[in-house]
Parts: structure tokens; sequence; C-alpha cells
């Protein structure tokens, strides 16, 4: 039997995927994919294009569901619950697993409104000051606070893009997830904005299960403390960061990261 | 001194820190077995010299420990200019403070056999080489804790005096050798210490070479030498 070192590393991981495979059409983009994902540490995704990572990553919050032709097979859980359940809340678990996404998305709201959305949403504020409350605590986790607190009421488009991505993931975090799901969040941004939601994920870490899909290996060697290298839809390599970055195992990903792949 | 502002990522300033942590503590560790091997060696104290020569262990341990934190930093922070520097100056410094004290772990090797004949007269300048070579550790260290290249140029120096305690050791050494020929044997394993002594400033020399490297990029002008033994037919 294959002993997977991406399962069963953790005591009580935060979701757990078994057997996955995705299927868009006839063409199939994740091959038996089983993973563990930490509660409790930054979980980096990285692969060449098109090798399935960011696919891999709708699954856990199902946001493939929104993409036509896509079929998933498999099992994925969330604290032991299958989020494919029948039963299963989608836009529920879509506030318990957030979702950051490369070019940031601000409703044309203002940045109050852009906080404040979800948690109405979910009837998660009794009153104007526990909005207020909820508003200004997600803004403050999200490094925003000091930059935002006196123009609440601006557009949330008429910031820099770093602070909008900030806004997203404070807009994420409004809705108190335990997963946090980010795909390239940086791709979009200059050194200096990418190193302020660096330093945000090293923050957020242990308080949330983060999982962040980067081409950028550099980025992936900074922020994680686990790393999944993919190739061709299947998970080719999985371990401490550190390993993976100094001594990987697999030929395969000693090739992609040393620059010898393609 | 150099200002230095931190990271955006704070963890990167940890990790740096980490690495300076144990660089530190190799200092400290290599003061003291130099300045033990030698009390060891001149009160002719086996059981201190034994202490020694195990400590060394932990010399090596942290040599081991220096390499791998800078190899992990290299792998996950790719760190560019003084960063760069500073890793690859730590882990030429670790090295370095590991040979050194592989020269301190020697002399407390060789106090057993000393202790077997009467003391030699000329090993009386032991002892003062030894607080020398101690002394230019210590400021090295506290050169590189501080980042200060102008502390680490003026060590340069500080080496000659190692070296002219050494030229007048040796031919002192010789001398009692020719007119004390049952004396060789412990005098042979002197002239190993004092030379080890002369070393162990020369590695300490570098260091802060290597600490004006890590904080200006630039390497110091060649530093002058002061050791003329090698030249020494006889020693009148």
């Amino acid at each position: 039997m294959n002993q997977n070192p991406a399962i069963g590393h953790n005591t009580v991981p935060k979701m757990t995927a078994r057997d996955v495979n995705v299927f868009y059409g006839q063409k199939q983009a994740i091959k038996n994919v089983s993973i563990d994902v930490s509660a409790e540490h930054v979980t980096a995704f990285i692969g060449p294009s098109g090798c399935g990572k960011s696919t891999f990553l709708r699954c856990l919050n199902r946001m493939n569901d929104t993409v036509d032709g896509a079929r998933v097979e498999g099992r994925i859980e969330l604290d032991g619950q299958d989020v494919y359940a029948s039963g299963m809340d989608v836009v529920q678990l879509r506030a318990r697993v957030g979702m950051v996404f490369q070019k940031p998305n601000p409703f044309p709201k203002s940045i109050y409104e852009n906080v404040a959305y979800g948690p109405r949403l979910h009837g998660l504020a009794r009153s104007k000051t526990d909005m207020d409350e909820i508003v200004e605590s997600a803004l403050k986790r999200a490094g925003l606070w000091d930059e935002a607190k006196d123009r609440l009421n601006e557009s949330g488009t008429a910031m820099s893009g770093g602070q909008q991505q900030r806004l997203c993931i404070a807009r994420a975090i409004a809705v108190d997830p335990e997963v946090i799901l980010m795909d390239e969040p940086c791709s979009a941004l200059d050194p200096i904005a990418t190193a302020r939601i660096e330093e945000l994920i090293d923050e957020l870490r242990g308080r949330y299960a983060i999982v962040i899909v980067t081409h950028n290996m550099q980025q992936a060697a900074r922020v994680s403390q686990k790393t999944a290298f993919f190739h061709l839809g299947t998970l080719v390599e999985y371990d401490d960061t550190s390993s993976i970055f100094t001594n990987p195992k697999a030929t395969r990903t000693k090739d992609y990261i040393t620059g010898r792949y393609g | 001194m150099a200002e230095f502002a931190a990271h955006t990522v704070k963890s990167f300033d940890e990790d740096i820190a980490q690495l300076r942590a144990v660089i530190t503590r190799m200092g400290g560790l290599c003061e003291s077995q130099i300045a033990e091997s030698v009390d060891a060696l001149m009160s002719r104290n086996a059981e201190a010299a034994q202490i020694i020569i195990e400590n060394d262990n932990r010399l090596d341990a942290l040599e081991a420990e220096a390499e791998a934190l800078a190899v992990r930093i290299i792998a996950l922070r790719a760190p560019l200019a003084d960063d760069l520097r500073e890793i690859v100056s730590a882990l030429k410094i670790a090295g370095v403070l590991e040979r050194i004290g592989d020269y301190a772990k020697n002399i407390a090797k060789r106090s057993a056999v000393i202790a077997q004949s009467q003391p030699v007269g000329p090993a009386v300048i032991i002892p003062e080489m030894a607080r020398l070579v101690v002394e230019i550790i210590r400021d090295t260290l506290d050169a590189f804790v501080d980042r200060d290249p102008v502390k680490a140029l003026a060590l340069l120096q500080r080496d000659q005096q190692v070296d002219e305690y050494y030229n007048s050791l040796f031919r002192a050494l010789l001398t009692f050798m020719m007119e004390n020929p049952h004396y060789i044997t412990p005098s042979t394993h002197l002239l190993f210490v004092a030379k080890n002594l002369e070393r162990i400033g020369d590695h300490a020399t570098s260091v802060a070479e290597m600490v004006y490297y890590s904080v200006t990029g630039q390497r110091p002008a060649e530093r002058p030498k002061n050791d003329f033994t090698s030249t020494v037919y006889s020693p009148e």
C-alpha cells in the first residue's frame, strides 16, 4: 500500500479530500487527489500553468458548481462533514470557507458596505452597533482599519490595488470563516503591497486554515509551512515547505522548483 | 552603527535573528573554551581539560545548526543585498568559530602530556597570549552583533600583538630546548599550543573581515602579517 504523506499528517485536519477527480466535460483536470488540509498552517499549492491547482482549490468551497460542465467525484470534508452532501447549504459553506481571488474585486459600494454585505446576508449583526463592530474588527484584522477608518463611506473601488485586496480579505473575514482560500492573491500587486499581504497571512495563520494557490514559488516558500506540488492534475509531492525547497523527494518537484522544467 | 529597518514580513527578521543568536552563542563558547583550556594547561588540571574536550561537541552541533538555518533562509527567503551577505557571512563565521574551538580542544588535549614534566619557563607568556585572543574574539563578536564596520576594521591590527608574542615564544622555546634537551617533549607540545593560539588570532581576524564585508559589501585592504617564524633558522 502506498504511504501518502499528504494525508494523516495532522492530528485533526480542517478539511480532507479523498480520491478526488474533476472533469470539465470529457477532459479530466484532477486525477485521484487525496490531501489533508492543516488547520493551523498555511498550505501552498504550487505547480505549472494548467496543473489543476486552482481547479482543486475551487472544489474546497464548491466554486466549481458555478462552472458549466464541471463534475467533481470523490469525497471532500470540512470538520468531518461531506461538503457535497445533498443537505449542505452552499451559501453557508462559502461563508465558512471563504475565497480571495487574483484580481481584487470589491463591490461597487462603500468600504463599509463591502465588509457589511456578507454579515448582513448571514444575519450576523443584531444592530447597527453590532455591525459597526464587525466591520471595524474585520478591517483591523485585515490591516486596513487605519487607512480606511476615516473614509468608510467612500467607494471600495477608489483604493489602490493592495488596499482593495486587503478589503477583499476583510470581506472574507467578516463572515467569520474557518478556512480562507486564496487564488494567486498577490499576482496583481507590486512588491510592497505583496509583502504587506504576506505579513497579513502570517498574522492570520492559526486563526484560520489558509490555502494559497500561487505560481510564484518564492511566495510559496516565504508564506507557507506546508506545500503541495501539482503536475498534470495529480498531487506529486506534499511536505513541509522547508523540505520541499531544500530537499524535494520527487524528481518532477525538483525539476520544477529549480527551473529545469519545460 | 548601521541602521537596519525591519522587514515588512516580521518572520524574516526573526529567522535572521535566530541565525545570529547561534553565532553569538558560538562566540561565547569559543571564548570560554580558549580561556579554560589555557587555565587547565597552566594549572595542570586534567579533569578541567577533559571537560573542555567534551564541550567541543557543543560547538560542532551549533555549527550544524547555523548551517541548517542559513540553508533554510536562503531557500525560503531568497535573501538579497545586505540580507544575502549577512547569511553567507554568518555561514562562514560559524565554520571559523568551529575551527577556533578545535584549536582550544587541541590545547586541552596536550595539557596532560605537558603536565608530566616540570613547568617550562617560557610558557609563562601563554596566558597573556590567550587573554589577548579571547579579547579579540569578544570584540569581534561585538562588532558582529552591532553590525559595526568601524569596530571590525580596528580589530585587524590587534592580531599583530599576538604574532609578536608568538615570534618571541617560538625563539624562547627553541633556546630552551637546546639548553634543556630533557624538556624537548613538553616544549614541543607548548610550541603547538602557541601555534594554536596564533592561528586562533588569525581566524578571529578573518571573522572581523567577514563582519566588515557583511556590512559594507567590500573587503578591507590587505591586513599586516607579523608572524615571521617560518623564516627562523636559528634563534640567536
